[in-house]
């Protein structure tokens, strides 16, 4: 990278990083990639790999625009964005489940099928001004200095990405259908044989993460970004699979890792006059980071340290599900 | 046997391609296109004229090239989603060779073409290395190294090999007349090494997987690696035989892209041939006999769509459309009957 700067520049871009604007734009930004990846973690958990986000975000922020658009009601957009994500998520369920087909293949026939279908369909939506989700800051808490305006200065659909995690942390770790969830994902044996039906709850969350996903394109193109045009969310369904995996299959941690995509991207933005280049380069850093994290759970000292302390293993890192991506059949 | 008679599997075969047709033609009246004269027009536009028919064939190229090593990969059992990333280090480290490697076209054009397939094979074989030491799932580790390949082929596009004093996304400086693939007219892309190097692909392929024992070995990995490990198969070692050969192939795939179709190192070197070679390998049913004229198709298809968005300004992603509900309707078609077969001859 050109390093053109002065220290004293890097420092004054560096404290623009923690402005209460700068940090309540990454909060509002990180909204989406909240959506889709609680949404995935929630499918994978029960054992079904979606692969097909950078597809499915991709043709419901198209969806949930356009409907939006035409109908002139925001709600009606997301809905339409939340049955687009459904519905592709009930393919893959589908012919995983009926016709025993490999996930990963019909997951990635999606994503580059929903892709071009975005592209072709949405054609007469670019360039178009249309509804947007309104603000709404939340009277008495948005007054709060400075954590007002970050986390209380927003919009319903941000709120909602909040709400999200804390349910899908309390519906998992605290209530029997959420342990459930877990028995169908770890060992669908088990739970078969305990009298859950497997395969009916694999369709149920696996729609149920994949309206979520739905949800996360129209939370971007009727919030973050707003109106149309091709290619609009280029790569954030990658990132949220990166981001699943980084988080470790937990709703909190995938959420944090959200939030810190979203910072770096405040960071690049920032440092932008300082770094000219940093932002083309910096979409791929998630990658290295879940490669990095699914190494270092595998390695020696990992597992000795997480046997160790326990709680630090719990923290840092974690295994996938482990019946993720095998179909389940009875006989 | 409770085979299905030849009419039934005819019939399998023929039903989705009719209705993926039924599917285009449904598309293109909703889009106020003829749908008879776009088909005449996609022709055309993919074939019209030797300029053109160049253009294809230097496009079908490296999706044969991607499909053939996705051939090799496949039937190990790997899903190698990392091959976008490996023709992107192939571009990358041919483009490297291009503009340093001095001397004439006879001995620059193979050194490139070396030094690219070397590229793609290391960026497969860290995938490789992830895979079976770190237990890295090659989805996502291959993921990973697609995405770092893209940030390395930008970082070097508009930082270190940008042109003399603007750093644009539009690529590097057009590479030396001596590095470049020799074409076989003053104004036609096409390259007969290209097209002879990507014919040599397909038999290579085909005959390791038919004729060889490390095909016959690899199969057996791809089966149940278990098995093929308690049978003495070293299934590591195999594993990575099969992203090496597989990167190579796509890092000599890169290596067209740089030399023979854009002649400069661009961001999307790669044209996503690797993403559209699993589709081709999908839709083949993993056999090589068949990835030539279904890669062809695939590119007479996305290069007809062009000239359709120029004509009849119908988008050019109906030819990614039409290509991606043919792929899922004949893997579904395959996974209904293979359905049906089970329920005829579970017991009553």
């Amino acid at each position: 990278m050109i390093l053109a700067a002065t220290w004293s520049e890097f420092w004054g871009a560096w404290g623009d990083v923690f402005t209460a604007a700068s940090l309540a734009s990454m909060v509002a930004a990180s909204g989406p990639l909240i959506y889709a990846t609680v949404g995935e973690t929630i499918t994978e958990k029960a054992g079904v790999i979606n692969l097909s986000l950078e597809g499915s975000i991709m043709l419901s922020a198209m969806t949930g625009f356009g409907t939006a658009f035409l109908v002139n009601n925001v709600l009606i957009g997301f809905l339409a964005a939340a049955a687009v994500g459904a519905a592709i998520a009930a393919l893959i369920a589908f012919a995983s489940i009926e016709l025993r087909l490999d996930q990963i293949a019909i997951g990635f026939v999606m994503t580059l099928l929903a892709v071009d279908l975005s592209d072709y369909l949405g054609n007469r939506f670019v360039g178009e001004a249309g509804p947007a989700v309104s603000a709404w800051p939340i009277p008495g808490l948005s007054d709060i200095p400075w954590i007002g305006k970050v986390l209380f200065d927003h919009n319903v659909s941000v709120y909602g990405s909040f709400l999200l995690v804390v349910v899908a942390y309390i519906f998992m770790y605290r209530t029997r259908s959420g342990l459930e969830l877990q028995g169908i994902g770890e060992r669908p044996e088990g739970a078969f044989a305990r009298g859950v039906a497997v395969n009916k709850m694999r369709y149920f969350y696996t729609i149920l993460g994949g309206a979520l996903v739905g949800v996360a394109g129209a939370a971007f193109s009727l919030d973050q970004k707003l109106g149309w045009r091709e290619g609009s969310t280029r790569n954030l369904g990658w990132i949220a699979l990166a981001i699943v995996i980084f988080g470790g299959w937990h709703p909190i941690r995938v959420a944090i890792g959200a939030f810190l995509f979203g910072f770096l991207q405040v960071v690049a933005l920032k440092m932008q006059p300082v770094f000219p280049g940093l932002s083309q380069v910096l979409p791929s850093i998630p990658f290295p980071m879940m490669i990095l994290a699914l190494v270092v759970v595998y390695t020696d000292w990992f597992r000795r340290l997480g046997d160790r302390y326990p709680r630090l293993r719990g923290i840092l890192a974690a295994d996938p599900p482990s019946g993720i991506g095998v179909a389940f059949h009875p006989e | 046997m409770t085979s299905p008679t030849r009419a039934a599997r005819w019939g399998a075969t023929i039903a989705p391609i009719a209705l993926a047709v039924v599917v285009a033609v449904v598309l293109l009246l909703l889009a106020g296109a003829n749908p008879l004269e776009s088909f005449k027009l996609m022709g055309e536009g993919a074939f019209s004229g030797w300029t053109k028919t160049g253009i294809t064939l230097m496009a079908w190229v490296p999706l044969v090239l991607a499909a053939a090593g996705l051939i090799i990969t496949f039937n190990a059992g790997l899903w190698n989603i990392g091959i976008e990333g490996q023709i992107i280090l192939g571009g990358i480290a041919a483009s490297w060779a291009a503009r340093e490697v001095g001397g004439p076209g006879w001995v620059v054009v193979p050194t490139v073409i070396v030094v690219g397939a070397l590229g793609g094979m290391l960026w497969a074989l860290l995938a490789g290395v992830l895979k079976t030491r770190f237990k890295v799932n090659e989805i996502f580790g291959g993921l990973g190294l697609d995405f770092v390949a893209a940030s390395l082929a930008v970082y070097l596009v508009i930082g270190p090999w940008s042109r003399q004093g603007v750093a644009s996304t539009s690529g590097t400086d057009l590479f030396r007349d001596e590095a470049l693939l020799p074409t076989v007219s003053e104004n036609n892309k096409l390259s007969l090494v290209a097209i002879a190097l990507a014919i040599a692909a397909v038999i290579f392929v085909f005959y390791l997987m038919k004729g060889t024992l490390f095909g016959l070995r690899l199969k057996a990995v791809g089966r149940n690696a278990r098995s093929a490990f308690l049978l003495g198969i070293p299934t590591t070692r195999y594993m990575l035989g099969a992203f090496a050969l597989c990167g190579l192939l796509a890092g000599i795939a890169g290596a067209m892209q740089a030399i023979g179709f854009h002649f400069k190192l661009i961001p999307a070197i790669s044209g996503g041939y690797g993403f559209l070679g699993i589709l081709v390998v999908l839709l083949a049913a993993f056999r090589a006999a068949w990835i030539a004229p279904i890669a062809l198709f695939f590119v007479v298809m996305s290069r007809g769509s062009t000239q359709l968005d120029l004509r009849l300004s119908v988008d050019s992603a109906l030819g990614g459309v039409i290509t991606g509900i043919l792929v899922l309707l004949v893997i579904m078609g395959g996974g209904w009957q293979l359905r049906r077969r089970l329920k005829r001859e579970a017991p009553a």
